[in-house]
């Protein structure tokens, strides 16, 4: 039985492992679940993951979700490049250093901006308050000053001079509000640079391609389901406003 | 003991933070020979230039391993466990047993640990900053949220297993007690009528022996003080 993926490719983690994947000629199928149409709720979607979130892969019998767990086992069982998550013991640190920052520090900072600008408002019909709006632009700054003092700093990857998954990790999520048309590279030089290292080296093809559904916001904001609607807005309501 | 190894290794923690409280029992009951540098958050020593350099987060637990300096409990824990050898089911070699530790200690971060410590944060550190009492509709929101997280930690995680990833006790299991301890502070037992919990956290307990208690006085004490005012 192949290793199938479930995966939107409109959430960050779910591009994080399809990058990866792809990139590793990891053989898939590739299951789509539409978020927007809440696929999500479906019964055979809980039935493969209790939780009801992406991404979320099936190998054989095994099942996991958490995206960092799912590239660290991806990396491991298909014996990929070492500098994904490297053998070396400190290098593999730094890596998992910022695999773990990023939970709080950077996961959901970049990509409320598309939420509050966009799929709230469009999707939802919900006005945002401008305090909202402000206050994550300003966590947004926090984050990204924070990612290039700390975690960048003056190499050309975060754990040196290869591109790991801590770096796929973070262009998932810094790569985000550029849907709401935040160009978040214009004013940061350090960071466009990286950005680009790090396009060049997924290559120019998958890198595009998987980021081709936030440029698409609009339209999948359109066409979300009315009854995945319902049982959104409060989720919404209590995680964002 | 070689005592060039001990001062080699280095962890600057503070007692009441529970990712701290996780390193310093696996170092201690891992026997892991090593140096304690105190941090105290409530008097602001994490802000100091000293500490800055070394940690520009300003946060603990922070690692220095012979002038490698590393931050995060996940990443600190997962180090120690693979460069000191310790026992393997603390985290597992063979890739599905790994996997699920990982996929434990990424879950483990927007549930368990805020949810958690904001009950935590509610019922005893903001009232002490504030001098006001605590607010109830909030905290109430809060013991929800937890209510639901813990419904989670038992039924996705735990299930029928004696540990959350398995058999055998793991990093996971010591990052989760840690969190869930801590309301004990302001006296709030979480996982009271929880049965499955409730063993569940006797298991590590029992695991982990001396370190667990010698690990959490400094949580223990706050909790005597708490509670006699009450």
């Amino acid at each position: 039985m192949p290793l199938e993926i479930y995966l939107d490719l409109l959430s960050q983690p779910c591009r994080s492992v399809y990058i990866f994947a792809k990139k590793n000629n990891i053989p898939f199928e590739f299951k789509k679940i539409l978020l927007f149409k809440g696929e999500q709720y479906g019964e055979e979607f809980g039935k493969v993951n209790y939780f009801r979130k992406v991404p979320v892969i099936k190998d054989g019998d095994f099942t996991l979700s958490e995206s960092i767990a799912i590239l660290t086992y991806l990396a491991e069982k298909y014996g990929t490049p070492d500098h994904w998550y490297p053998a070396d013991l400190q290098t593999r640190a730094r890596v998992d250093e910022y695999l773990s920052w990023q939970h709080s520090g950077m996961r959901g900072i970049a990509g409320k901006i598309l939420w509050l600008k966009l799929m709230i408002p469009k999707a939802f019909g919900i006005d945002v308050p401008k305090e909202k709006m402000d206050s994550a632009m300003e966590d947004l700054e926090e984050a990204l000053t924070a990612f290039e003092e700390k975690f960048l700093q003056d190499k050309p990857f975060i754990a040196g001079q290869k591109i790991s998954l801590a770096d796929l990790v973070a262009i998932v999520e810094i790569m985000q509000p550029l849907g709401v048309g935040v160009n978040v590279f214009e004013v940061r030089p350090k960071l466009r640079a990286w950005k680009d290292r790090v396009r060049a080296e997924i290559g120019p093809a998958l890198f595009d391609e998987a980021h081709q559904m936030i440029f698409n916001v609009e339209e999948v904001a359109k066409s979300t389901d009315p009854s995945a609607k319902e049982i959104f807005k409060p989720k919404i309501k209590k995680l964002f406003l | 003991m070689n005592m060039a190894a001990k001062k080699a290794l280095e962890v600057y923690l503070d007692m009441l933070s529970q990712p701290c409280r996780a390193v310093h029992i696996f170092l201690n009951h891992n026997k892991i020979p090593h140096t304690v540098k105190t941090v105290a958050l409530r008097k602001g020593e994490n802000r100091t230039a000293e500490f800055t350099k070394l940690n520009p987060m300003q946060k603990v637990p922070v690692m220095v391993d012979n002038g490698f300096v590393l931050t995060e409990s996940d990443a600190i824990l997962k180090y120690l466990a693979t460069n000191y050898h310790v026992p393997e089911h603390w985290y597992p070699r063979q890739s599905e047993r790994r996997a699920k530790v990982d996929e434990y200690t990424a879950w483990h971060h927007n549930y368990i640990r805020p949810h958690a410590a904001k009950v935590f944060i509610m019922e005893v550190l903001v009232p002490r900053m504030t001098r006001q009492p605590v607010e109830q509709p909030k905290l109430q929101r809060a013991l929800e949220q937890l209510g639901d997280t813990l419904d989670k930690l038992e039924g996705m995680f735990l299930k029928r297993q004696p540990f959350l990833c398995g058999d055998d006790i793991s990093l996971a299991d010591l990052l989760a007690v840690c969190e869930i301890m801590q309301p004990l502070g302001g006296g709030r037992d979480i996982l009271k009528g929880r049965r499955k919990l409730e063993s569940w956290r006797s298991r590590v307990i029992s695991a982990l022996q001396g370190s667990f208690e010698e690990g959490h006085q400094i949580l223990y004490q706050l909790r005597d003080k708490t509670t006699s005012k009450l």
